[in-house]
């Protein structure tokens, strides 16, 4: 069955962590060997399967991080530690770590597109020497969105990261700053611009939107890295549904540098 | 070598390689069209050669011999998956040099694309053996000679098929021994030179993103019902969506299996917060149209369309493939004239 790309293994959940209402950290007990930013195939037997972004990963686990939105979500929603899911991969290409190191380095992330990049700032935070600074643009819905509240509070006390968060609406108790990722761009010191690498992930228009308003600032195509997301059946390339122009997201992606991805058309 | 075989010898020599293998090929259901008094011309298993129909074109390509409708891939049971068993037959498939350039795209897809073979078509496509069918006429939508899919030389056994008789060249030595007391001739098989509808593929380096928005695809939007006709006959299109199923009466048990999809049906994109991409069927059109003619040679240097004509034969809005190929030419021209 080794050379069956289709047939999960079958894993255990270690922990369950509730991040927000909607979204919950799953520690599965597996050793994969990971790069940030890649994904796997999560199956429910009997239910189906769904694409999920590894959001950290150490020896003897990884983390999923997921929002209760369908079929099979909604599924794992029920399950408890203990319990087991399937898990194939991982999938896809990763963030280029090694271009990152001694930049400054800018990390934008919108709703569940921090899951994704967690585990390169997770990198960075305990390899803090290897970037020159770590600024992070966190832009959530709501107050009752954010994600990984205790891991921000612990990058904000980190030194080498400056993180500046923002909701789109706050609400009463709410004190910090109110607006789109968009809107804090310019926050982040522009000072030797040519040293900057800046990965944008979230929804799609706010992907676009984000990697404007960088290269407002001088930012060039190059120095810009996004991660997709499609529909994906299969991740290996053959079921067609993530596929834009000759390129398939769950293959060549779902990281790409701006230069390749401002040329995929949908 | 080649021989000659009389029509009335030819279910002889069928029964002896149903012995090894299963036969398909095209086959006319009396009255099964979707008019009524129309017939309807699909693959099925056959065992004589009356059962044949040499003369028409099928509705649905060959493809389900190796990617079939749906697929089970394993089966669940608690925790516990076992894969999906193979029955080990050979096959034998009667169709047409275009289908076999169907098959090579096919082949590209689920054996090279991506970081591993796909072991379920891998296995299926093992056992498959091409009887070719001289097809020197061709039908009214067809186009193969633009698309350098008329010929080929991947096949067991290549037919010429007349009113008395069935000239044969066997080239696969398994097959020989079917074939050695019939007498030999100099048969050699012949291709179609020229289609009635012949259409220009436009150069990789002539299709920039700009055409991506041209007004071409708008009239698309409104003609186009989605029905997914074109995906469904092409026997190019590989896509397919997973799905799983429960038994009523053991709810523990269970299977994962895989169905075709298409690009021009709804849903082929949704996702999660009802991001869609590829909303109007105008983009889907082009995203398809492009696909056949633009970015699979891209990756793999031949075009996927192989110039069956299939789509344009049963799409109930007379959506013409030719015709949208046409009109990319245009727009290409009128581009450059205008640049
Ligand atoms: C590379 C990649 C990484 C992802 N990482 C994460 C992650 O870390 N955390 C997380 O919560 N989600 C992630 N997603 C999104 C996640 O895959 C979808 O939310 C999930 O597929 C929904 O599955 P479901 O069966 O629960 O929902 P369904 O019942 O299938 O669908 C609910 C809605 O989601 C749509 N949908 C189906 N498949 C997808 C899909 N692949 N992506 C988005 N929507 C889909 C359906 O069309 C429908 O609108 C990722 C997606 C991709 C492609
Ligand atoms: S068959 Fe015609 S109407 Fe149906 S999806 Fe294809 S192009 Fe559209
Ligand atoms: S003519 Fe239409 S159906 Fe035939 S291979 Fe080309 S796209 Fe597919
Ligand atoms: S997810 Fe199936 S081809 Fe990419």
């Amino acid at each position: 069955m080794a050379n069956n790309p289709y047939i999960p293994t079958t894993v255990e959940i270690i922990s369950i962590r509730p991040e927000s209402e909607v979204d919950y950290t799953y520690r599965l007990a597996i050793d994969l060997d990971v790069d940030n930013g890649q994904f796997v195939e999560v199956s429910i037997p009997k239910v189906g399967e769904c694409p999920i972004s590894v959001s950290d990963f150490g020896e003897g686990y990884i983390d999923l991080t997921i929002r209760h939105v369908g079929k099979v979500t909604n599924q794992i929603a029920h399950l408890e530690v203990g319990d087991k899911l399937g898990i194939r991969g991982p999938y896809g290409n990763g963030f280029p770590i090694e271009e990152y190191r001694g930049k400054d380095l800018v990390i934008a992330a919108g709703g569940t597109g921090l899951a994704p990049v967690k585990s390169i700032i997770n990198y960075f935070y305990r390899n803090s020497k290897e970037v020159n600074s770590l600024t992070l643009l966190l832009g959530f819905k709501n107050p009752a969105n954010i994600l990984f509240a205790d891991e921000i509070a612990k990058w904000e006390r980190a030194d080498h990261i400056n993180v500046i968060l923002t909701v789109d609406e706050g609400d009463e108790d709410w004190t910090g700053n109110v607006g789109l990722v968009t809107d804090i761009v310019d926050r982040v010191d522009f000072d030797n611009v040519a040293n900057r690498s800046v990965v944008i992930v979230g929804p799609p228009i706010m992907m676009k939107f984000t990697s404007l308003e960088f290269m407002k600032h001088d930012i060039k195509e190059e120095q810009i890295w996004v991660s997709f997301e499609r529909k994906m059946s299969c991740g290996i390339g053959k079921c067609g549904h993530c596929k834009m122009d000759d390129t398939y997201i769950c293959v060549e992606g779902p990281v790409f540098n701006y230069t390749k991805a401002k040329n995929l058309v949908d | 070598m080649s021989y000659r075989v009389k029509r009335s010898e030819f279910d002889d020599i069928l029964s002896k390689l149903q012995e090894d293998y299963k036969i398909y090929a095209p086959t006319r259901k009396k009255d099964k069209g979707t008019f009524s008094d129309t017939d309807l011309v699909l693959y099925d298993r056959v065992s004589s050669l009356e059962e044949i129909d040499f003369n028409s074109k099928t509705k649905y390509s060959p493809k389900e011999v190796v990617f079939p409708i749906t697929q089970t891939l394993f089966y669940f049971n608690g925790n516990e998956y076992i894969e999906a068993e193979d029955k080990g037959e050979k096959v034998l498939v009667f169709l047409r040099p275009c289908e076999v350039n169907a098959f090579k795209r096919l082949d590209k897809i689920f054996l090279e694309n991506g970081p591993q073979e796909d072991i379920y078509y891998k296995r299926l496509r093992e056992k498959v053996k091409f009887v070719v069918v001289e097809c020197t006429e061709g039908f009214d939508s067809c186009f193969c000679v633009s698309m350098g899919t008329n010929r080929t030389d991947d096949y067991s056994v290549f037919i010429r098929v007349s009113d008395e008789e069935i000239f044969c060249e066997v080239k696969d030595d398994e097959l020989a021994e079917v074939f050695v007391d019939k007498e030999s001739t100099d048969y050699s098989p012949e291709f179609i030179q020229e289609n009635k509808q012949q259409v220009e593929v436009p150069a990789l380096e002539d299709i920039t993103t700009d055409l991506f928005d041209s007004e071409i695809w708008k009239e698309y939007s409104k003609r186009c019902i989605g029905c997914g006709r074109c995906n469904t006959v092409c026997p190019t299109c590989s896509c397919w969506t997973m799905q799983d199923i429960s038994y009523q009466d053991n709810e523990n048990i269970g299977e994962r299996r895989r169905v075709w999809a298409g690009c021009h049906i709804d849903g082929y994109t949704e996702m999660a917060g009802g991001h869609d991409f590829r909303t109007t069927y105008g983009d889907r059109m082009r995203f398809k149209t492009l696909h056949k003619i633009y970015d699979f040679r891209k990756r793999f240097d031949i075009d996927m369309c192989v110039g069956c004509g299939r789509c344009e034969d049963v799409c109930p809005q007379y959506i013409s493939f030719v015709g949208a190929i046409k009109k990319l030419n245009q727009a290409i021209k009128e581009g450059k004239n205008n640049g």
